[in-house]
């Protein structure tokens, strides 16, 4: 398809092409649809258009991707539509409405920035020490004294630990579902696993601080032998640390990533899966030749939106983590993140100067997940290049 | 992904599997096995938790039709009505604004978009996808209480639903015009139908079970947030249907976190409480308030995955997706 | 378009047709699923049945009577905590909001309650977000009247802003007399004693382990076991950090040496930070040589055994009435209704109780709609009186008699 102008939004761009090539290539619409009721049913007033007259026009009708032209109708509808090419009270009030709405979004955004901006920025110019790397957190109006390192540490840290637990146990539970287990079986469990991702995260939180957390001490204690390296140095926490709070984000955003995985592994294309049949691959080999290489892209994106959830993630976090006075390195001492932090601190609002030094946090944590988001489209849209 | 399949067409191919890849193959249905099953140990353990805790309460009479008014952790009944009108109520309001601009916003970007201007919404949405929700909080918090010295109230926390309930709508709307084939719109113009007119008798209604699908999604989405709470309203135990006064209002996550702050109790030996002297007797007191968080947390569950249901029944009368 | 199909086009067929879209929303895998609708439906019917079902036995089972009793006002029916009411109070009808501290939750929700049942008529709310909330609320007039674990500070133009709101003198009740117990969890003891400088020790880490001589020195003939102590304070802003503070800053001035305050970040505790009273007393109970400082009621709830303090007069076991004692050698501070207090942290009176917080009502003089102003005196006017009697089941102090005079006089000029 001559879409040389790749767009940059990943998650919805993918399927641009695929609306035309579907109307313009029944071929690729009756294996897509799985041959039944290929062609959506018109309604009575679209006259029937020849499916295969439409074969030829592929090229022009991909070449207008909404991405930079709409499909089409931008061109058609005023000058057949109304010969004297004049535009229609209804067509401007939509587009009106369309752009207006759009354009609300751009501005809301360019707000919320604005807002954490001017908020915080007087407290961080007020603050005492270095906000990148102090590790004091003590905004008293008058002596603002915050750093954000130990928090962003915190965050940073547990977020990672979330993500090396999870990633690799949901693609093992994607492949099991799309590959390994019968159908009897995989579509209930994929399906309870999506209802899964819908769960709230206060209730991972109440649940993971109040059931988990005493279970979670033996494992901890055997992870004591990993020896001195500072990252599992301290030991002073046993529930609450930044170990007990990896365990339980992963396991919230294990529907998540699951969920992602699955998809696109469902999707791995067909003969790339019998070519390795053919080849005489075992079933792990058509695994590693056909599926992952297909999937890998989906995986790291889905991998990419777990990792902005738990960066974020608040009040499960919240529950869950031991404060400690000094700061440690040690995921088995406690800490608080830039979102539990706020969280905990919500009742200090008071003051403008204190409550700026939170919003500055809030600023951290919104260019943080902004960069993972951003990091997930660049990949996503690079590796569809050769995928 | 041919260079991949081209090197594994080795003069191997009909010979048997060697034993090392046979060896390989079983340890890789081992371990996918094994991650499936043990993943499922903590979600399992988690629902079942909530409702083997919650179910006995939600399942009173009383549960359903009164608020907490006049409760105490020591005293039994009431019930979380409080918290479901607000929850409601929050979310309603969050609703009417987010729907309309949301999937005036996907018509924009799958029928009209283009240019630096369609980049930059397109943009615009995945920013505010990845937007957390206590940043969400923070702001609505800058904006209207910092700036414009509102009080705290229900109302600020649907404005702090609606930064998090718009992406999810837009994306859906986006993927459900996407798939509204072009045969349709195209036959529509040249019956010289307009373009507003084609949009809104065509491509919506082919559309409109999955734009229903995904406002459902959107709903659930939000339903269960909590940092916004914790910023942006207090929690009342008492019946508060006014959202925009600037009083407590109840919410589902708020009855959570608030009877999380009750919940210990001892059991055992050790356990003792005060007579109403103050003095020390044995025996642990009786405290409701764990059952009210779980009773809590049932509920808010049912709502939420209840609506993700819902979807997906409609779903399936999707025409385009058939 | 996914460029694989440029490239290899035949591969496509089974083309990636929504393979990134749940990158935006994970959960609406729901319009593509092409070949496998027949099964989906099966699946997904189960899987909704399952659901409903939970819905729906709730619903329907609404209808049925329980076991479980519910009696909407039925006060301190059950856990032994009912508290004899003195007297019927005075009724108001209408809707009080209040705000503030977490310290006097328990019992202002205990009054509510009582109140709330006597009078039909009667809401009155209390969210307890804490001290500072409270006050900013209140002088914001978004609440009636604040719950604060310390008094209206001039230095923080809290006095002024709090005039301004109520176009009349803000005055500061003390209501609830708090007792902060050292609460342990040790195997095999139950009582133990503690000095100022002992306590200090421990929760600056440099006493890390029970059978320290300082801690045995103070307790013959009580066998400690060598168990490690593990410490825990409060991670949130709270006024029981700050009385904990003053208590270490009065009585061990030379290891204690910041100023005191909300936030105990500065303390330079050893041990973790734990959320809210609830998570301190918790934590404290899971683990073995477990302290911290806490409510006592949130001690009571978790069965913690509580620390004895010698304060120089001997060793004072923590109850209602040697709190109150420790409330009795309290100066009033305040000038003319108003009632703020200064505690005697260092006092060395025998059988006070020295490590207690008092938590105040701040409300107006006089309200501009005098319906609120009234239903705030007569409501405080039943907490002061009856109300206090309520007070030592829940883990609380009553107010010293001389105090509570004081207060009641002052109440009386509320309208």
């Amino acid at each position: 398809m001559a879409d040389g102008d790749l767009p940059t939004d990943l998650a919805s761009r993918s399927t641009n092409g695929v609306t035309p090539a579907r109307g313009g290539n029944p071929f690729a619409s009756r294996i897509g649809g799985g041959g039944v009721g290929l062609q959506p049913a018109p309604p009575a007033a679209a006259a029937p258009v020849q499916p295969a007259a439409l074969v030829g026009s592929a090229e022009p009708l991909a070449a207008a991707a909404p991405s930079d032209a709409p499909p089409v109708t931008g061109a058609g509808s005023p000058a057949l539509g109304t010969p004297k090419g004049k535009v229609r009270l209804g067509d401007r009030v939509l587009l009106a409405l369309t752009t207006g709405a759009a354009g609300f979004v751009v501005v809301l955004v360019v707000l919320v920035a604005f807002f954490l901006l001017v908020k915080s920025v007087p407290s961080i110019l007020d603050d005492k020490v270095n906000f990148l790397t102090s590790t004091e957190w003590s905004p008293t109006p008058g002596n603002l004294r915050f750093g954000i390192a130990p928090l962003l540490y915190t965050t940073v840290v547990i977020s990672i630990l979330a993500m090396i637990l999870a990633v690799p146990t949901a693609i093992g539970i994607a492949l099991f579902i799309t590959h390994y287990a019968p159908k009897s079986i995989a579509r209930p469990v994929a399906y309870a696993i999506d209802l899964l991702a819908a769960i709230p995260s206060i209730i991972y939180g109440i649940w993971g601080a109040r059931v988990l957390a005493p279970h979670l001490v033996g494992a901890q204690h055997a992870l004591y032998h990993l020896g001195g390296v500072p990252l599992f140095k301290d030991r002073n926490v046993p529930t609450g640390s930044l170990f007990n709070g990896g365990v339980v984000l992963a396991i919230m955003i294990l529907p998540i990533v699951t969920a992602i995985s699955r998809d696109v592994f469902e999707r791995t294309p067909r003969e790339n899966i019998e070519a390795a049949w053919a080849l005489g691959a075992t079933k792990w080999e058509m695994v590693r030749l056909a599926v992952l290489p297909y999937g890998r892209a989906g995986v790291i994106s889905g991998a990419m939106l777990g990792l902005g959830r738990a960066l974020g993630e608040t009040i499960a976090v919240f529950l869950i983590l031991s404060k400690v006075s000094h700061f440690s390195p040690s995921m088995f001492s406690g800490g608080e993140t830039i979102a539990s932090k706020i969280a905990n601190s919500a009742s200090e609002f008071n003051d403008p100067a204190s409550t700026g030094a939170y919003i500055a946090a809030g600023l951290v944590l919104f260019v943080l997940t902004f960069v993972v988001n951003a990091a997930a489209r660049t990949i996503v849209n690079r590796r569809k290049d050769f995928t | 992904m041919t260079a991949t399949l081209t090197r594994s067409a080795r003069p191997t191919v009909f010979a048997r599997p060697s034993g090392a890849r046979k060896f390989k193959n079983g340890l890789a249905t081992t371990l996918v096995t094994a991650a499936f099953l043990v993943a499922l140990v903590p979600l399992v353990w988690l629902l079942w938790t909530v409702i083997s805790k919650g179910f006995h309460v939600i399942m009173s009479s009383s549960w359903w039709t009164e608020s907490q008014h006049n409760q105490t952790q020591k005293t039994p009944g009431g019930g979380a009505l409080h918290a479901i009108v607000g929850t409601l109520e929050q979310v309603a309001l969050c609703s009417v604004i987010s729907v309309p601009i949301a999937i005036l916003v996907g018509i924009y970007l799958v029928e009209y978009a283009r240019g630096p201007f369609a980049r930059v919404t397109t943009f615009m949405v995945d920013i505010l996808t990845g937007i957390p929700s206590i940043v969400a909080a923070l702001f609505i918090y800058a904006l209207f209480v910092s700036t414009f010295h509102h009080l705290r109230s229900g109302w600020l926390v649907s404005m702090a639903l609606v930064i998090l309930m718009v992406p999810v709508i837009v994306r859906t709307t986006e993927e459900m015009l996407k798939l509204v084939p072009n045969e349709l719109r195209e036959a529509s113009y040249a019956l010289g139908v307009p373009k507003w007119k084609t949009i809104a008798k065509i491509v919506l209604p082919t559309a409109f079970t999955g734009l229903v699908t995904g406002v459902i999604l959107g709903v659930a989405r939000v339903a269960g947030e909590t940092a916004p709470l914790l910023i942006l309203v207090g929690y009342a135990q008492g019946m508060n249907a006014n959202l925009f006064g600037t009083k407590f209002q109840g919410s589902l996550p708020g009855m959570i976190n608030d009877e999380f702050t009750n919940l210990n109790t001892a059991t055992g030996g050790s356990a003792y409480h005060l007579d109403p002297n103050g003095k020390r007797v044995a025996g642990g007191a009786i405290n409701y308030a764990p059952d009210r968080m779980w009773g809590a947390a049932l509920t808010l569950i049912a709502i939420v995955l209840l609506l993700n249901v819902i979807a997906r029944f409609v779903a399936r009368f999707n025409k385009v997706s058939q | 378009m996914s460029s694989g199909a440029v490239v290899h086009f035949s591969f496509t067929f089974f083309a990636p047709k929504r393979h990134l879209l749940l990158l935006a929303s994970p959960t609406e895998r729901v319009a593509d699923e092409g070949e496998f609708n027949v099964k989906l439906y099966r699946a997904g019917a189960i899987a909704g049945l399952i659901a409903c079902a939970v819905v729906l036995s709730a619903c329907s089972s609404s209808k049925k009577d329980t076991p479980k009793p519910s009696s909407p006002g039925g006060t301190g029916t059950a856990g032994g905590s009912s508290a004899p009411t003195a007297g019927k109070p005075t009724c108001s009808t209408g809707k009080l909001d209040a705000e503030g501290s977490t310290a006097q939750t328990n019992a202002i929700n205990q009054w509510i309650s009582d109140y709330q049942a006597a009078c039909p008529g009667a809401t009155i709310n209390y969210n307890p977000t804490g001290s500072g909330a409270g006050v900013t609320s209140f002088t914001g007039g978004l609440v009636d009247f604040a719950g604060s674990d310390s008094a209206l500070d001039p230095k923080k133009d809290e006095v002024t802003k709090a005039q301004k709101r109520c176009g009349s003198t803000p005055l500061d009740l003390p209501m609830v007399v708090g007792p902060i117990a050292i609460a342990f969890k040790l195997k095999g003891v139950d009582k133990l004693t503690l000095t100022g400088e002992v306590i200090a020790k421990i929760f600056l880490g440099k006493i890390t382990t029970w059978n320290a001589p300082e801690i045995t020195g103070l307790n013959k003939g009580v066998t400690i076991p060598p168990t490690k102590i593990s410490v825990f304070y409060r991670s949130d802003s709270s006024g029981t950090t700050q009385n904990f503070e003053r208590y270490l800053a009065a009585t061990a001035p030379s290891l204690f040496t910041t100023k005191p305050d909300k936030d105990s970040s500065k303390a330079g505790f050893a041990g973790q930070g734990k959320a809210k009273s609830q998570g301190v007393a918790a934590a404290i109970a899971a683990v073995d040589g477990g302290v911290g400082y806490d409510e006592f009621s949130f001690a009571v709830s978790s069965g913690l055994s509580t620390a004895s303090v010698d304060n120089g007069g001997g060793a004072v076991e923590l109850s209602k009435d040697t709190a109150s004692a420790a409330a009795n050698a309290a100066k009033v501070v305040g000038t003319g209704s108003d009632l703020s207090l200064q505690i005697d942290y260092a006092t060395k009176t025998a059988g006070a109780y020295p490590i207690i917080l008092v938590t105040y009502e701040i409300v107006c003089t006089k309200y501009q709609d005098t319906a609120k102003g009234t239903f705030v005196k007569n409501f405080l006017s039943y907490t002061v009186e009856g109300g206090q009697a309520a007070l030592a089941g829940l883990g609380y102090a009553p107010l010293p008699a001389d105090l509570q005079a004081k207060v009641k006089a002052s109440i009386a000029t509320i309208s």
